[in-house]
């Protein structure tokens, strides 16, 4: 029997260290089987966490389609020993052995149309052959772990589950390219991922699966690690770049592309976590059976970060052309507490809210880009009834505007002209005409911004003016959130009739604002309510009511 | 600007012996030095400008670009609370409120006693616990407002009872 814990960072957070600590001292005292305990990364079901799964010797439960995260639920995070006995590094080795040329390997990734999993969704088979024919007598391979946007955490499991999937994807593509070095760039917020990864960096190169002639081949690659800062932007590639080389992580102007002047003008192929982690399978398996699954332009699976109002929030893996509706509704269980499922956001800040009428879009990368959000790198946040949608953009437009980088004007300045307009119409100080400004500023944005940033920076305030028009215009024309989240537009009450006078909204409320007899209706002076909600959380009877 | 001090510039030599010399490792060495000191001292810059040539405004460039740099000293307990957009769903405003009603302060200040400081930080990735604040490297997840204040009340009583053997 195997016992095995969750301990990924949010597993972490949920306690399972103190799990961890209580099991070995149970396992000390009396272990008449030889049971041995186990870690692991994110086994995905975050909203179960601390999470032990129990192994007897038949096997485990499968709960999703698996491909990158294969069996990292039988892997030992920090075990070479664990991937080398579940199959890994030997999709390396069927390269160097069979004696795969660069092109073989990028034929096969071609053939699984595998395309780039960090948002922008570019032929991953495309990118490596222009750096394999780019002319330099260094290149360089660079993973992007550089995972920005909030509510998304696909790639920090991989690496803090499954590191060694990571380091030989990176193996392959520095194989195709001609790469003698990689370097991962790994965002600071992550500590756990770097650790575990040095681990498994170190493990690898002492198998001798990183460094001098790889099993016994003439490849040679090292691979480092580079701790991020903390720059949104950093996850833009040539930004990336900038901040490799030690420097303010500000874009660069395309062309020249990092394929063939990247890092110290080398030539250099970045990709995301997840898509150097699909390449071992595919080679293993065959780019055929990656494009077996899918739809037509967009193929294999995609892991999303399922949260926000969801029933069971975590990491899903699924194959694409599932359905929006089939994600949010049959694995995520739906909204919580029983409300009406309002949006769910894509693609973090440079992507949008899609509404409830759009949830039979299928995942692909056109379907989704047509509705006006993207298929992003995995964030996937529900939303219900009680979301203000002009709050949201207006949440979206604060980060781009402090994580603009300020190279290009329409960028920095931009984005906060349109911040100023959203601020003013959640404060109910909109004016006639301020959609008509924004959307003009949204184009001006899209066209004239130098990167990446700039460029989808107006596209979830896009999405609200296209599906939550009329939201705007409360807020604009009657000075009213409809969701009743808005400070500045909303009051606080008791209902009279719902209220038994149990007094816990009366104790939670910091300025003594709400007043009344033990078991008679209180009520609350809206001269002196601030607004904070506290009644509201307080409440057992839903007798706060918002308006 | 911060207070000019003068910081043990001793501390910050092996870090230096070791990448001064090698391109591109400004970032690795401000957060060496960060690591060190807890924040990034304006002497200690001026230093590493002197050990590696490169000119003083290119490191405070650096240095204000990150937001993981620091250029003052911060309090001895941490609170790094989440904005990401799960937390801001699920209700992080009404922490931040609750965390500044408790200690009287706002994002990047310190109270005075030197006990607390507040940090806004971008997604700290425990999307499903959200609201979530991170304090000295411990994860607080599923929060409300009485549950945030109960925590850093728990840390004070803490800090005063230590205090008191000490």
């Amino acid at each position: 029997m195997r016992v095995v814990i969750g301990e990924g960072s949010c597993g972490l957070a949920a306690g399972a260290g103190a799990v961890h600590a209580r099991l070995s001292e149970l396992f000390e005292q009396d272990n008449p089987t030889g049971a041995e305990l186990g870690i692991t990364g994110c086994n995905g079901m975050c909203f179960l966490e601390p999470i032990v799964d129990v192994y007897d010797d038949e096997g485990s439960l499968h709960r999703l389609v698996k491909v990158q995260a294969k069996d990292a639920d039988k892997i030992h995070a920090e075990n070479i020993d664990d991937y080398l006995a579940h199959g890994g590094y030997q999709a390396i080795g069927k390269v160097l052995r069979e004696g795969m040329s660069q092109e073989d390997v990028i034929a096969e990734i071609d053939t699984a149309g595998l395309r780039g999993r960090g948002g922008a969704g570019f032929s991953t088979a495309f990118k490596w052959r222009a750096a394999r024919d780019a002319k330099g007598d260094r290149k360089y391979l660079i993973c992007n772990a550089d995972e920005g946007d909030p509510g998304a955490f696909m790639d920090r499991a991989v690496i803090e589950g499954d590191p060694h999937t990571l380091i030989e994807g990176m193996l392959i593509g520095a194989y195709c390219i001609g790469a003698q070095e990689g370097i991962v760039y790994v965002r600071a917020e992550y500590p756990l991922a770097i650790t575990r990864l040095k681990k498994a960096i170190e493990d690898a190169t002492a198998r001798g699966y990183l460094g001098k002639n790889i099993l016994g081949s003439d490849f040679s690659c090292t691979l480092r690690i580079k701790a991020g800062a903390g720059a949104f932007v950093c996850g833009e590639e040539t930004a990336l770049i900038e901040s490799l080389e030690g420097k303010r992580g500000m874009p660069r102007l395309k062309p020249p592309f990092p394929a063939q002047a990247g890092y110290w003008l080398k030539p250099s192929n970045i990709n995301n976590v997840e898509t150097y982690a699909n390449v071992p399978w595919i080679i293993s398996n065959g780019g055929e059976a990656f494009a077996a699954m899918g739809t037509k332009d967009s193929k294999g699976t995609k892991v999303f970060a399922l949260t926000g109002k969801v029933v069971r929030g975590g990491l899903v893996e699924i194959p694409m052309g599932k359905t929006l509706r089939e994600v949010i509704f049959d694995i995520g269980g739906g909204i919580r507490d029983g409300k009406e499922f309002k949006a769910v956001q894509l693609g973090g800040p440079s992507g949008g809210c899609v509404p409830a009428s759009k949830l039979d879009t299928v995942i692909d990368y056109a379907e989704l880009g047509a509705t006006g959000a993207i298929m992003g790198s995995g964030g996937m946040v529900v939303m219900d009834e009680t979301t203000c949608m002009v709050g949201m953009a207006r949440f979206f437009l604060d980060f781009t505007a402090k994580e603009s980088c300020g190279k290009c004007v329409h960028c920095r300045l931009g984005t906060k002209r349109m911040l100023e307009i959203l601020d003013r119409i959640v404060s109910g100080n909109g004016e006639e005409g301020d959609i008509q400004k924004l959307e003009d500023l949204c184009y001006a944005i899209k066209d004239g911004a130098l990167c990446g940033l700039g460029q989808t920076a107006p596209n979830p305030v896009l999405t609200t003016i296209r599906y939550f028009r009329d939201e705007l215009e409360a807020h604009i024309d009657e000075h009213r959130c409809p969701a009743g989240e808005c400070r500045e537009l909303i009051t606080y009450s008791i209902n009279k009739d719902a209220c038994i006078g149990c007094t816990a909204c009366a104790r939670q409320c910091p300025v003594q604002a709400i007043s009344g007899e033990r078991k008679s209706p209180h009520e609350i002076d809206p001269a002196l309510c601030i607004k904070c909600g506290n009644c509201k959380t307080a409440c057992r009877f839903g007798a706060v009511v918002v308006r | 600007m911060p207070k000019p001090v003068s910081s043990d510039l001793s501390l910050i030599e092996p870090a230096l012996d070791a990448l001064a010399d090698t391109p591109g490792s400004l970032i690795a060495i401000l957060q060496e030095t960060q690591e060190t000191y807890g924040y990034l001292p304006m002497d200690v810059m001026e230093h590493i400008s002197e050990r590696t040539g490169t000119p003083i405004s290119t490191i405070v460039g650096v240095a204000t670009f990150y937001a993981q740099f620091r250029l003052e000293p911060v309090g001895k307990h941490l609170i790094m609370l989440c904005q990401g957009t799960a937390c801001h769903v699920n209700g992080s405003e009404l922490i931040s409120s609750a965390i500044t009603d408790e200690l009287g302060i706002e994002d990047g200040q310190t109270t005075e006693d030197g006990l607390f400081s507040l940090k806004h930080v971008a997604c700290l990735g425990c999307c499903s616990l959200s609201p979530v604040m991170m304090v000295d490297g411990q994860t607080y997840g599923s929060l409300t407002p009485d549950k945030a204040k109960k925590v850093l009340r728990g840390l004070a009583a803490q800090e005063s009872e230590g205090g008191a053997s000490a």
